[in-house]
């Protein structure tokens, strides 16, 4: 084929581009998976029962913000990673901090308690369940935003496919959040931190082959 | 290439294309082919491989440019978006072809030329292959729309198919003409 036939027939009835079209799959998979992690979380472990003390909204209103935060950034991220050619070095730094402040806030929590509450607020009551329930949480959020990724152009697939699997990650996180019943910062530090991180390094491992265009 | 003389036109095409300016959309896609010739031929004579690979690699390039111009932010600078395009098919043909840049002998090294228009190379892709390739309600929209040039309405009473739908199928088969190319292309260096 000649390069002057295929564009002859590229540029034959041009359809105008509207905009939003590259953000808006963006949106639906973050409302759609977000919304789909907190009924598994509903239907699996259920919000936390009134026996493990009832919703403690102080320390669900930080589990939230460490997630959201994570959530929003990444989000920011993603919009510049499907458009070829947009520096997001930036951006990429300011997604370290929520998990430096958690960090941060988990080790002064531990420093301000005897050696004897370590173990407890490391461990909890159920930090096996949360092990396995944030990554379970983030399969339905996962595959919707790859589709949702798909429908740009992403040039950096290792690194895009990392991101969503943070946000995904995190994503499941906020959902279990309603259910967990353990109220410890250092728990929520090391446990919602390395499960988020996880699914960012099963997303960066699955980013090359899934998001290849 | 001299980025600063192109940009300022290439962009108001681009612009102009984005809008549903057809003839500006051609001319920018003929633009661009000359650059991307020049920047393919560029890199593949590092690798020893010829016109017809280069070739293969503008079409891959200029159908992803089409089917992906939505990515582009009219606030940013265009050639960047381009060059990000060809850079990552690029590496994607070395990943797919199995080259690496170990391979690269530097004595090879062919100087990038700004434009190249030596048309005359065909890709070594057969359009009626890959279009027997496309499932029959996307084959028709392609044909009639892209081919023949009916209007999209007029498309959509000759195929008994919906505007929206017609207009999705041409959307699909562009897209499925792309991933043809890529596998026919690895075929062939294989």
């Amino acid at each position: 084929m000649k390069t002057d036939q295929l564009i002859d027939m590229l540029s034959t009835n041009v359809e105008p581009v509207k905009s939003g079209q590259i953000w808006k799959p963006l949106i639906w998979a973050l409302a759609i998976g977000g919304a789909a992690s907190f009924c598994v979380m509903l239907a699996t472990v259920g919000l936390r029962t009134d026996a493990a003390g009832g919703v403690h909204i102080g320390f669900l209103a930080l589990k939230l913000l460490f997630m959201l935060s994570v959530i929003s950034t990444g989000t920011a991220l993603l919009m510049k990673l499907i458009r070829p050619g947009q520096e997001a070095q930036k951006l990429f730094r300011f997604l370290f901090l929520p998990f430096l402040a958690a960090g941060f806030v988990g080790i002064v929590a531990l420093a301000l308690q005897p050696p004897s509450a370590w173990d407890r607020m490391i461990l909890g009551t159920e930090w096996v369940t949360c092990l396995f329930c944030i990554p379970l949480f983030a399969v339905v959020p996962f595959a919707l935003l790859i589709w949702a990724l798909r429908k740009g152009a992403p040039t950096n697939l290792k690194r895009t496919g990392a991101i969503a699997g943070l946000v995904a990650g995190a994503l499941g996180a906020t959902a279990y959040a309603f259910h967990c019943p353990d109220d410890s910062l250092t728990f929520m530090a090391i446990w919602y931190g390395a499960m988020v991180v996880l699914c960012a390094w099963i997303g960066a491992r699955l980013g090359p082959w899934l998001l290849r265009w | 290439m001299d980025v600063r003389s192109t940009e300022p036109e290439l962009r108001t095409l681009m612009m102009a294309g984005l809008g549903g300016d057809a003839a500006a959309h051609k001319a920018l896609l003929e633009r661009l082919s000359g650059q991307l010739r020049a920047y393919f031929k560029g890199q593949l004579g590092r690798f020893n491989r010829g016109p017809v690979e280069a070739e293969d690699l503008v079409q891959e390039a200029l159908i992803a440019i089409h089917t992906r111009r939505h990515t582009y932010d009219p606030s940013q600078l265009f050639t960047p978006w381009v060059y990000a395009i060809a850079h990552y098919k690029f590496v994607d043909y070395l990943r797919r072809t199995k080259s690496s840049i170990n391979d690269l002998p530097i004595e090879n090294a062919a100087e990038a030329t700004a434009q190249d228009d030596s048309t005359h190379v065909e890709s070594s892709l057969d359009l009626e292959k890959l279009m027997a390739g496309l499932s029959p309600r996307v084959r028709q929209a392609i044909q009639y729309v892209k081919i023949e040039g009916l209007s999209v309405s007029e498309a959509a009473v000759r195929c008994g198919m919906s505007e929206s739908n017609v207009k999705v199928s041409v959307h699909r088969g562009l897209k499925a003409l792309a991933l043809q190319i890529t596998r026919e292309g690895a075929d062939h260096e294989d």
